[in-house]
């Protein structure tokens, strides 16, 4: 399957990714050979197999409702890069 | 008073906060408030390596909210990644449901100007809120992840209504039905159901949908009124004038009363969902879902026929009084004790709605219990006193608590009846008014008031005005 260097583009931009031009080349070309490699899968018959949703084939994992004490703030803020007032701090987002 | 020409087409997304105790995928607290970053812990805040187990009862409120709206509940379900940057989501994704939610194809039934219409429900699915963020005048934002994970359904419309008067009749009954199941307090100045909108406008008698704009966020539905019709109009003004509706996401400004483009979304859109990996499906058996149904209260809507034929009331009636549980509590309890349940509604209706605003009527804040009403009509409906002296009661019950037939025997208000009595009273009230007298002799029925009027005045308005009347007209004609 051909992938267009608008998707690449696009994809980087949605990942928040600054890519070069060489780095935009290169992907360009790993994508179309991934894409492809995954495409393989279209040639086998799968009108008996359920759909998968999840690989373990587990359900219903329930915690009961209970409060419990949350953690320590500054250990949470602890690692963050920048904090003020309590809270996480972050570049000024306008909506 | 929008474009004859033109129709309305509205659809809802309405976000509404579950009452659990804990969040959706760890234990810290919902409790509204709290200093910045106290109810968090390293799952809601997104740290790498934990892992999220859902709180059943999320799953429990929302199968209720479903079967509250007659959904079909899912017999298998999961929970998706809803990917995108926003600082208010620590992990640059939202924990959503995408094709599999766990209840659809519902739906609610409004009234609207004595008009029923059925609302369609496309979905409900489970979500974990977002976090809050305070932008400061300084430099950055600073990011509260208190609101984060506590657990939301998400109940979504069809485009099925044509008016912003039928939106509001469909919040609000949504509303009702929900703090009837009691899986939602709904508190919306804390936040607990918000709304978006998606309106759009088309000529009558066009079969496609024009292009739609979705108004975010609304957490007042007076507001979400006021959004609607703005936006209405804005999009007939446009098509009037030649242009294009773009479909983009507008929000409400309150303060000048119009809708404002956000930044262009449409990249956002692209959410890259894919089903969380930490998550198992959630399998609802057949059994669990009657389980559920079998534990449901009585509905609005049953109870607003029942309020009606049981107790005579007027479906607007019946209606404001099913505002929220505790109201439909009070009005019902007063009901049953009194003598007269259409009685006790006129003045719920009357006194006691007039006293209280929106949000005091819905949490029923009333300083009386609500057999103490039903006294307070009994002794009205037996003559023991006259209804305005009741008024002047509830004054009393209203503002000190007090047992109205305590107040009545305290105030010596008991109705006087007793004709003896009250023929005295009567040839004091003729001989201190001769001019009046005279004028009900020379033809004037005007004076017979009057002088029932000073009967009452002279009796502080507990004589019974049947028995004066009788009494006056008996000795008038003597
Ligand atoms: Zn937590």
């Amino acid at each position: 399957m051909k992938i267009s260097r608008e998707q690449i583009e696009h994809v980087a931009n949605l990942a928040r990714l600054n890519l070069t031009e060489e780095e935009k080349q290169r992907f360009t070309t790993d994508m179309e050979a991934i894409i492809t490699f995954a495409d393989q899968l279209n040639e086998l018959d799968i009108k008996e197999i359920e759909p998968t949703a999840h690989v373990i084939p587990i359900q219903n994992v329930f915690r009961k409702d209970e409060a419990k004490p949350s953690f320590d703030r500054d250990a949470l803020l602890a690692n963050a890069p920048s904090k003020a007032d309590g809270c996480f701090s972050v570049p000024k987002v306008v909506e | 008073m929008f474009h004859p020409d033109y129709e309305i087409v509205i659809g809802l997304e309405v976000h509404c906060e579950l009452k659990t105790k804990s969040k959706i995928y760890c234990g810290c607290t919902t409790e509204f408030g709290g200093e910045p970053n106290t109810h968090c812990c390293p799952i809601c805040t997104g740290m790498p390596g934990t892992l999220p187990v859902i709180n059943e009862k999320v799953v429990e409120y929302a199968i209720r909210a479903g079967l509250a709206t007659d959904c079909q509940i899912a017999a298998f379900s999961k929970q998706d990644r809803k990917n995108y940057f926003y600082p208010d989501l620590p992990k640059a994704y939202q924990i959503s449901q995408y094709d599999l939610p766990i209840c659809y194809e519902g739906k609610v039934d409004i009234e609207v100007n004595g008009e029923n219409k059925t609302i369609r429900l496309t979905r409900i699915h489970i979500e974990e809120d977002a976090g809050k963020l305070l932008h400061e005048a300084g430099e950055g934002t600073l990011a509260d992840y208190n609101r984060c994970g506590v657990p939301l359904i998400e109940i979504v419309s069809e485009p099925d209504m044509r008016s912003q008067e039928e939106a509001r009749a469909f919040l609000e009954k949504l509303r009702s039905i929900l703090m009837f199941v009691d899986v939602s307090d709904c508190k919306m100045n804390e936040g607990s159901l918000r709304c978006d909108v998606n309106l759009s406008v088309r000529k009558k008698g066009q079969k496609e949908y024009g292009v739609r704009a979705e108004i975010k966020n609304m957490n007042s539905f007076s507001f979400a009124v006021k959004a609607m019709e703005y936006e209405a109009k804005r999009q007939i003004k446009v098509l009037e004038e030649g242009g294009k509706i773009i479909q983009e996401t507008r929000r409400w400004d309150q303060d000048k009363g119009v809708t404002v483009s956000m930044r262009s979304k449409e990249e956002a859109h692209d959410y890259r969902y894919f089903p969380d990996p930490d998550l198992m499906p959630i399998v609802t058996s057949k059994e669990r879902v009657d389980q559920i149904k079998a534990s449901l209260p009585e509905l609005p809507d049953s109870r607003k026929v029942r309020y009606m034929e049981q107790y005579g009331l007027s479906s607007y009636d019946a209606t404001m009084f099913l505002i929220s549980p505790r109201m439909a509590n009070f009005f019902e309890v007063a009901a049953e004790n009194s003598a007269n349940p259409k009685t006790v509604a006129n003045w719920i209706m009357g006194e006691i709605f007039r006293l209280l605003n929106e949000e005091e009527k819905e949490a029923a804040v009333i300083p009386f219990e609500p057999e103490m009403l039903s006294k307070l009509v009994n002794l009205i409906e037996k003559g023991a006193i006259s209804n305005s002296v009741g008024k002047k009661v509830f004054e009393e019950m209203w503002n000190t608590g007090t047992d109205p037939e305590k107040i009545v025997e305290e105030k010596g208000y008991k109705q006087v009846s007793d004709e003896g009595q009250l023929t005295q009273i009567a040839e004091q009230v003729l001989a201190n008014n001769p001019k009046i007298v005279e004028d009900y002799r020379s033809g004037k029925e005007k004076a017979f008031q009057s002088l029932v009027g000073q009967m009452m005045k002279a009796t502080k308005g507990q004589a019974n005005p049947k028995v004066v009347t009788d009494l006056l007209v008996k000795i008038l004609s003597e």
